[in-house]
């Protein structure tokens, strides 16, 4: 008898005794109903294997097959605008069998059957390397689909098809390696092992930002593209809604949307919006440029923790293509969930409130794929990453933010009592941070404003003054403060109503470019100095609050369309009449 | 297949073991028959080889290794269905408490259920009128939400359940409404009621209860929400029915989740709570929702008490992390005697923003939502000054937000126990109490809805009119 056979089960984890060849990360099909599963831990006595879909129904003595192969993601045309399970399987396809997820389903992730209009771009006698794209084809209407030659093969052409109609499944390319002598096929589609990360020629320094039409991360904490940004908050202070809207707004060219032990509603609401949205840049629906991974907090823990992989894995395979990828994981602290609670089953040693020891490096090891790179073709693409955290009541000290913290350099706290006043997005000004700034102010002065970064700290200062202040206020009362201290709280107001809040809903409010950033900044600036002078010949802040002007300034992101950025420079002249106008 | 095994090998809480077992299925229900011929249920929740770990639902006194004989059904827990279940009430196993007879299964399913298929949910937009204003106005129930209720000890949130089902009306008419009522660990008297209510709003026909009282077996519990769930999905998605499920206490379901993993020797997260609480009770709430191609919708409202208000405690926090929002209810509130007494700042109803508006509620009710919880956020900012130098040390605008706050209070969220206002006359009553608010501290609202519905002089007059509502004079002073 040389089969593998199920001798224990204890949720998703199950155990072959005396496991004949099972490597370590093995996919493997388990019981009758090939539930997919992979191999966690080898010894003589036992193999485990964590089972990404329920084990419910299944019996001792059941077999366990290997497929020899680690668990892969498939990689070719159709990814973008699909949506899938935890474990790429496509979740359109297994709707048609009806409306509950059942179990061992093995679909193929991409159609078999769609034909894809391929043009070829080598041909026999072509000398190609690992990384080179030989064929492309439209994928939707934004997203040309670069297919290239596997990373590790390297020599010569000797069979390429002509450019045409061809499925996923065609044979396209062989190329004869040169170190081994085999005959690699190449079609429109690789695997690749979802726990690797992909090879590049070189990593960048991060110096370009990802724009996101959000004020609060453009101007205050941005993110650099191929840099990594933590969002923590508790439940209720926005972060899924600052995931969706930098997912919409924020200027990569494939979005991969990771809904990882979260909300069915909530992937279903992407969907809908994402495909009524339009994209400003291009003109066509959101869809047409995202991925959607869907493996909500009911599907099987397993797969949630292989959801994440899944997707940083298409995200760096459309990086290689040369393209800037944003990968969105909400939240990553389901994902640490995932990894406690098998972890428990396999009665391992628990490290920080029963989380296993090898959380950090687990986490460190997501977050290092985050790039900006120059592909093995030569070509430039970056993977950004936005990880949302859920810390537990809460609470920033716990482990999965703290090691989450550790490894970005972009930190979004959310606040929720910023969120209880509806302060939207309710990013903490004072807790939240970017070390990117420096990397990126170069660009700033190139394409913004060469004072862009000044106007930046000086807001930031103020509001540092005002929580100052305020903690004056909380004690005595704001009648004691002084006229110029009085300027700071009414100024720290129109920062934090006028340009920090910002509205979701607005047509025009939901996506600010930075050259009305900037100029809105630069308002801002101008009348603290103009009220300044004010205040110094002794003129009350009272008095320049009648004018309006602070109300004017705080409603430019409404009256102020994004397409007629021009009459921005009006709002210098009102400033002026509403000075003019105090004696 | 009747192939029965003697005895056990060992016995340790609800657990027992059996050893030299063939052919069982993980989950797989089994019977268990006592030496008098009374019967058990369990259920296998682990297998090592041919040794199988099963949970005895009715508790283990009186087993012996030798004295009962077990029985491998062959299938995983199931209840039986069909429309006869409604006006009926079951234990929390789904068995008949009312002596009526078990149920003609018109069809058999499984309790677990299966996780819904994103791509076949369809988005919940349409609102459910509860008649309670701090709900409608501030947190919108929309029909296929999950939002439970934050309470504590001591606090009326039965009688606010009792309130959203006896007012909660669903705009189409063609579509049933029924209730389901699941009851985990609660006191007797407070599942009577829960009945006598039903009973008295004239209901009691369209309710399905399941009761695992606090002194039923735990193990029952644990599979209580399961079977209310799974005849919900029946309702809702084979019948077509619209499904509002009432599940209390979800803080004695967790608990007794927590009895049984350190009884199975689980290694604990925290507070002693197993580490996948979180996949168990999202397991439970994502259930809720509506299906494409199904007139049936499942809205959940699960009641959960705060152990010492302590919002920070797991099961809170988890549920929170899962449900589309919850609504809070606040000790000191209910000690000023105002209910209900719903604390609106911590409150939140996710789904709100896309079921409201033109075509749901009203146009202006996100206008006048957000700003009603800014200026009522702002009311807090004052109080906690004035609780360190004294309210008459206030600035005006202060001042102004003080007697903003109470009056908020007092007339928008105490409506009391009986009323039941439709949306307009809420929304309404928030464009009153905004109106006596200077039109310059109305940040949140776009300048042309507001000159729409900021009406100073007609606010003042219909709270002068109002009965029991005194208004303080700095609201109706004019101000600069």
């Amino acid at each position: 008898m040389n089969q593998n056979l199920v001798y224990s089960i204890n949720g998703p984890v199950v155990k072959v005794k005396q496991p004949r060849n099972l490597m370590m990360m093995e996919m493997v099909y388990v019981g009758h109903a090939h539930l997919l599963g992979e191999v966690i831990n080898v010894s003589e006595e036992y193999a485990t294997i964590q089972v990404y879909e329920s084990t419910t129904g299944l019996k001792p003595k059941e077999p366990v097959e290997g497929t020899g192969s680690l668990l892969c993601a498939t990689l070719g045309p159709g990814i973008i605008t699909n949506i899938f399970d935890g474990i790429e399987r496509p979740l359109k396809v297994m709707a048609e069998d009806g409306v509950f997820i059942s179990d061992g389903k093995s679909i193929d992730s991409l159609s078999n059957t769609r034909k894809w209009n391929v043009t070829m771009k080598v041909k026999e006698g072509d000398h190609v390397l690992g990384g080179m794209i030989f064929a492309t084809c439209l994928e939707t209407a934004v997203v040309e689909h670069r297919s290239m030659i596997p990373p590790q093969v390297n020599g010569e052409v000797i069979y390429a098809a002509e450019s045409g109609e061809y499925t996923i499944s065609d044979v396209l390319v062989k190329v004869k390696d040169a170190r081994t002598g085999k005959i690699v096929e190449c079609t429109l589609v690789q695997k690749w092992p979802i726990r690797h990360p992909r090879p590049v020629l070189e990593r960048k320094p991060l110096n370009i930002p990802l724009e996101t039409g959000q004020r609060v991360v453009d101007t205050f904490f941005p993110l650099a593209k191929g840099g990594a940004a933590a969002l923590p908050g508790g439940f209720g202070a926005g972060k899924t809604m600052l995931q969706h809207q930098l997912a919409k707004w924020c200027d990569a060219d494939i979005i991969v949307y990771v809904g990882c032990g979260e909300r069915g509603n909530e992937m279903t609401q992407v969907l809908e919006e994402f495909s009524e949205l339009i994209d400003p840049r291009n003109g066509q629906p959101l869809t047409e440029r995202t991925c959607l991974i869907a493996n909500t907090s009911n599907m099987p823990v397993a797969a949630r923790e292989a959801s994440i992989y899944t997707g940083i894995t298409i995200a760096e395979y459309y990086r290689d293509m040369g393209y800037h990828v944003a990968i969105m994981a909400d939240s990553t602290s389901r994902w640490a969930e995932a990894l406690r609670e098998i972890s428990g089953r396999l009665e391992e040693m628990p490290a920080e409130e029963g989380f296993p020891a090898y959380l950090s490096s687990r986490i460190s090891q997501f977050y290092e794929r985050a790039s900006y790179v120059e592909t093995l073709n030569g070509l430039t693409g970056s993977v950004t990453i936005i990880g949302a955290v859920s810390p537990q009541g809460g609470d920033f000290s716990e482990p999965v933010t703290q090691n989450t913290k550790r490894l970005t350099r972009c930190f979004w706290a959310l606040d929720k009592s910023l969120a209880y006043t509806r302060h939207f997005p309710a990013v903490n000004w004072n807790m939240s941070y970017s070390e990117y700034l420096d990397g990126l102010s170069k660009w700033y002065q190139n394409n913004v404003d060469k004072n862009f970064v000044n106007y930046r700290q000086e807001m930031l200062s103020i509001l540092h003054e005002e929580t100052e202040l305020m903690e004056i206020v909380k004690l005595i009362g704001s009648d004691i403060l002084a006229d110029d201290q009085k300027l700071i709280l009414e100024m720290a107001r129109v920062i934090r109503v006028g340009f920090l809040q910002q509205d979701a809903f607005h047509p025009d409010d939901t996506y600010v470019t930075y050259a009305k950033q900037v100029k809105m900044l630069e308002l801002i600036s101008y009348l603290y100095k103009k009220a300044k002078v004010l205040i110094d010949q002794h003129i009350p802040v009272s008095a320049i609050a009648k004018t309006g002007i602070f109300e004017l300034l705080i409603k430019i992101k409404y009256d102020v369309p994004n397409n007629q950025l021009s009459m921005l420079d009006d709002y210098f002249k009102h400033i002026d009449d509403a000075m003019a106008s105090i004696d | 297949m009747s192939l029965q095994y003697h005895g056990f090998s060992s016995i340790n809480g609800s657990l027992v073991a059996l050893e030299n077992v063939e052919n069982v299925g993980f989950e797989e229900m089994v019977e268990i028959t006592l030496q008098d011929g009374s019967k058990r249920q369990g259920r296998v929740v682990e297998i090592q080889g041919d040794k199988v770990i099963l949970q005895v639902f009715e508790g283990t006194s009186e087993l012996s290794t030798t004295n009962a004989k077990t029985r491998f059904t062959g299938h995983p827990m199931e209840i039986a269905l069909s429309e006869e279940v409604l006006g009926r009430i079951f234990n929390g196993v789904g068995n008949p408490l009312d002596g009526l007879g078990s149920v003609y299964a018109e069809k058999k399913m499984n309790v677990n259920g299966n996780a819904i298929n994103p791509v076949c949910r369809q988005y919940p937009r349409n609102y459910i009128n509860t008649g309670i204003s701090a709900i409608d106005g501030l947190n919108t129930l929309i029909r296929g939400q999950k939002l439970p209720i934050f309470t504590g000890s001591g606090l009326p949130h039965n009688e606010l359940a009792v309130q959203i089902v006896k007012n909660a009306n669903i705009s189409d008419e063609d579509s049933q409404f029924v209730i389901v009522f699941a009851a985990m660990g609660v006191k007797h008297d407070v599942a009577d009621y829960f009945k006598q209510s039903f009973i008295e709003a004239g209901v009691m026909d369209r309710v399905v209860m399941y009761l695992n009282l606090s002194n039923d077996p735990i193990i029952e519990r644990i599979l209580t929400p399961r079977c209310a769930l799974t005849c919900a999905e029946y309702l809702a998605y084979e019948k077509g029915m619209q499904v509002l499920v009432i599940m209390t206490d979800m803080t004695s379901y967790c608990e007794a989740l927590r009895e049984f993993s350190s009884s199975k020797e689980e290694i604990p997260g925290r507070k002693g709570y197993p580490g996948y609480l979180y996949s168990d009770l999202a397991s439970l709430y994502e259930r809720a929702g509506m299906i494409k191609g199904s007139k049936g919708s499942i809205t959940q409202i699960p009641i959960l008490t705060m152990p010492n208000f302590d919002v920070t405690h797991p099961v809170p926090d988890l549920t929170g992390y899962i449900t589309e929002g919850q609504i809070v209810l606040d000790e000191g509130l209910n000690q000023m005697g105002l209910y209900p007494p719903i604390n609106v700042l911590p409150s939140l109803s996710r789904l709100m923003k896309d079921g409201i508006g033109e075509g749901y509620t009203r146009k202006d009710h996100s206008a006048v939502s957000s700003q009603l919880f800014a200026s009522y956020a702002k009311v807090q900012d004052a109080r906690s000054l004035a609780s360190v130098i004294g309210e008459e040390e206030l600035s005006t605008t202060d001042r102004f937000y003080m007697a903003f706050g109470r009056l908020f209070e007092q007339v928008f969220v105490a409506q009391g126990f009986e009323a039941n206002r439709s949306i307009n006359e809420t929304l309404d009553l928030g464009w009153n109490l905004l109106s006596l608010l200077p039109i310059s501290e109305l940040d949140r609202v776009n300048p042309k809805v507001l000159e729409q519905f900021y009406n100073r002089e007609k606010a003042i007059s219909y709270f002068k009119e109002c009965p029991g509502v005194t208004l303080d004079t700095i609201l109706t002073e004019s101000y600069e």
